[in-house]
């Protein structure tokens, strides 16, 4: 393309973009379409992508087409494959998308579409793009190393045990955290509570189906084992409306919880994994189908926005959770904009499939991008919620009350009007009893999806199959990462137990494998157990802590990828990893302390003991927010000791008192980009 | 000619992508490391390699 056509079509998107950005921010009193939020996303990823990352590529990290990967170096047809950038997109991504970026967004709506819209884009720009793309080359360079090997390496041991420890943190609380939103979902659901319990049977004949019938053809079974979904999703309407079943099937809150609970033992520590496993490739399949389908369903129906652009929650007495706009919103749109996780997938398998370190911008960057999309998507399914709807389904009881009438006065009095008849039908469209206090994000984010699907696809006649389709396909993949969290953690706890005891460092030895398994469950239990019996819904506590210790884990990264910043003698660029380093301080302190130390008990954990002691509340109640309290602050000082591990680290390398030596595999020419010139 | 191209060559990479993404190369990959075959034995024997790589990959949130 001649020069000046892509001048131009560069400056057409920008102005696009920030006419975009212009009307979501500036729109007031008025319903905006949701392309806005789209075409604002949209215009300034491409600008990023083109122009940031190419700055980064090129100015920061050196990328060098001739520099032999691992994947070339080690290539062993298992672990080390060299692979079309491509398909290591779509494998990154498959990685890195997960609940958070679906249902962080839906929980800070409650601030209204604009400062969640504002910080997944932003955000992701300047901070998770930039995290995953330098950490993906950092690790391609140092021949796959995990993020704990090379905090461990570049800043020190602490480093090192800081990051394994915010690791077995984030993994604990994430999986209470998750596994207490498809609790929430199901309770009091026999439609949902009988597609999900299909999904068991249905894996173990796709189990039998892979292993004995078509070996291998993974893809033709997850096909064969999605139709089993849709039907057990019809089955559902059948168990719903039928009295004796619809009884069997409508479990209240602790009995799902407990049921989990003995789901993730079993998962982790009896052999039923590999029956179990083609729900892993099941779930993975109707995530990407879904997250397509919506975004189609997005652009097709064009859906006006009914959430304002702020509500009057910004000043943190949301009903959702508590907590003001700053540093609450960007704790809880998590992986959306940042993601500490997504660290751990740049430096595990990804790294070891990529061709050209050039191709680490198109996944690492990229991927980033797509994942900060399907964020977009989430925010603009709960905006087109009718915002009193918002309120009724997100508060939990102890805030607006059991009674659906009380409920719906309280809502309508903060100026969100909605009315007991209008949720009572909301609730028998999409085939449930009912829809209030339904807190946690995927409720309302399936009524949000139900609605775009429904509009452009069936009618309001189908709402229901939409909504259990939309419940189903959280409930699935939030279940796939509470197996798949307890055999990590359990994995990871087997390891450091190991350096105490040898036999129980042995991963196959059943006793260590139960014990450990026991340990695991025991820990995202407690937290998942405590939220259930929490009256302000669980969420309030759990899904901030999470918030946390996921972006104290993105600092580790970024703290890492700094010092190897100050060590490649890059610091002319040091701002590309600093600033997201800075803020990322910032938010994740200021958070931490205003949820150990704030004297307004619904935001503060010790005020809130303190209020359960004074009104004579159960022991166990206080310890749990001692706990909390406990958790937040331990991680915080432990990420504070990085923070001034790697400043003391740059300092001493910017001072010439320390020779900048970055542990890199040395230099090897690749033989791809010769014998691809033939 | 030239669309049917593109349409062609997009599918048969999103084809590439998913057949990575649900481990049917690696699959190949590990029978050809093997030199054996598809079937029953050789995929079970595959699964059981699978099982140690995933336990100790994290799924993200």
């Amino acid at each position: 393309m001649p020069k000046i056509l892509r001048v131009l079509l560069w400056v057409t998107i920008s102005l696009l973009g920030a006419l975009a950005l212009a009307t979501i921010a500036l729109h007031r009193g008025e319903e905006i379409n949701a392309m806005w939020l789209v075409v604002a996303a949209i215009a300034t990823y491409a600008i990023g992508y083109r122009f940031y990352s190419k700055f980064i590529a090129v100015k920061l990290l050196l990328l060098d087409p001739m520099r032999a990967t691992p994947a070339e170096r080690l290539e062993n047809g298992r672990d080390f494959v060299p692979t079309n950038k491509w398909v290591v997109f779509g494998h990154h991504f498959a990685a890195i998308a997960g609940p958070g970026p679906l249902v962080g967004p839906v929980l800070a709506a409650q601030f209204g579409y604009l400062p969640g819209t504002l910080w997944i884009i932003v955000g992701a720009v300047l901070g998770g793009c930039v995290q995953d793309f330098v950490i993906l080359l950092f690790s391609v360079r140092r021949d796959g190393k995990s993020l704990t090997e090379m905090a461990k390496a570049e800043i020190g041991k602490i480093g090192g045990f800081v990051s394994y420890i915010a690791v077995i943190a984030i993994i604990t609380i994430l999986v209470g955290a998750v596994a207490l939103i498809v609790v929430n979902a199901l309770k009091r659901s026999p439609w949902g509570t009988f597609t999900i319990a299909m999904t068991m049977p249905i894996a173990i004949l796709m189990g039998v189906y892979l292993r004995r019938i078509r070996p291998g053809k993974v893809l033709e079974t997850s096909v064969f084992g999605f139709l089993l979904v849709l039907a057990a999703i019809f089955g559902g309407e059948w168990v719903a409306h039928s009295p004796s079943w619809a009884a069997a099937f409508t479990l209240t809150a602790p009995t799902l919880a407990a049921l989990i609970i003995v789901y993730g033992f079993a998962a982790s520590a009896l052999p039923v994994w590999l029956l179990l496993a083609p729900r892993d490739y099941l779930s993975t399949f109707v995530k990407l189908g879904t997250i397509s389908l919506l975004a189609l369903g997005i652009v097709a129906l064009r859906p006006t926005l009914h959430m304002p652009p702020l509500t009057r929650f910004v000043n943190g007495t949301g009903p959702v959770f508590a907590g003001t706009v700053f540093p609450f919103a960007f704790i809880t749109i998590a992986c959306g904009a940042i993601s500490g996780f997504h660290a751990l997938i740049s430096s595990g398998t990804t790294p070891k499939l990529i061709r050209r370190e050039t191709e680490t911008r198109l996944v690492g960057y990229g991927g980033m991008v797509a994942e900060s999309l399907v964020a977009v998507m989430a925010m603009i399914a709960a905006s087109v919620l009718q915002p009193g709807v918002y309120f009724a389904v997100n508060s939990p009881a102890g805030i607006v009350g059991q009674a659906p009438d009380a409920a719906a006065a309280t809502i309508s009095n903060w100026g969100f009007p909605v009315t007991a008849t209008e949720m009572s039908s909301l609730a028998h469209a999409v085939g449930e009893q009912t829809l209030f206090n339904r807190t946690g994000g995927a409720p309302a984010f399936a009524i949000g999806m139900a609605h775009i699907f429904s509009r452009s696809l069936g009618g309001e006649a189908v709402m229901a199959i939409w909504y259990h389709f939309a419940i189903m396909f959280e409930a699935l993949f939030i279940l796939t990462i509470v197996d798949a969290g307890t055999r990590v953690g359990r994995f990871m706890l087997q390891e450091a137990l190991g350096h105490i005891w040898k036999p129980i460092g042995r991963t196959s030895w059943y006793p260590s494998i139960l014990v450990t398994s026991a340990m695991m469950v025991a820990a995202w239990g407690f937290f998942l157990w405590q939220g259930v019996k929490d009256p302000l819904g669980g969420i309030n506590s759990l899904w901030p802590l999470f918030g946390i210790c996921n972006q104290l884990l993105a600092a580790v990264a970024l703290c890492v990828a700094t010092t190897i910043v100050v060590k490649m003698g890059r610091v002319r660029y040091i701002m590309v990893t600093l600033v997201p380093l800075f803020w990322l301080v910032a938010v994740t302190f200021t958070a931490a302390y205003e949820k150990v130390l704030n004297p307004n008990p619904r935001i503060g954990f010790l005020a809130h003991a303190r209020q359960l002691v004074s009104s004579g509340a159960s022991e166990r109640l206080i310890f749990n927010d001692q706990l909390d309290a406990a958790v937040a602050s331990v991680l915080v000082v432990l990420v504070g000791v990085v923070v001034i591990e790697s400043a003391l680290e740059w300092v001493r390398v910017l001072s010439g008192r320390k020779t900048a030596e970055v542990k890199e595999t040395p230099y090897v020419m690749t033989r791809l980009a010769l014998e691809e010139q033939g | 000619m030239k669309l049917i191209t593109i349409l062609r060559r997009a599918i048969l990479l999103l084809g590439s992508v998913l057949r990575e993404i649900f481990d049917e190369t690696a699959y190949e990959r590990f029978l050809a490391r093997h030199h054996s075959s598809a079937g029953t034995a050789s995929y079970a024997d595959f699964c059981r390699e699978q099982q140690q790589a995933k336990v100790q990959r994290p799924r993200c949130c």
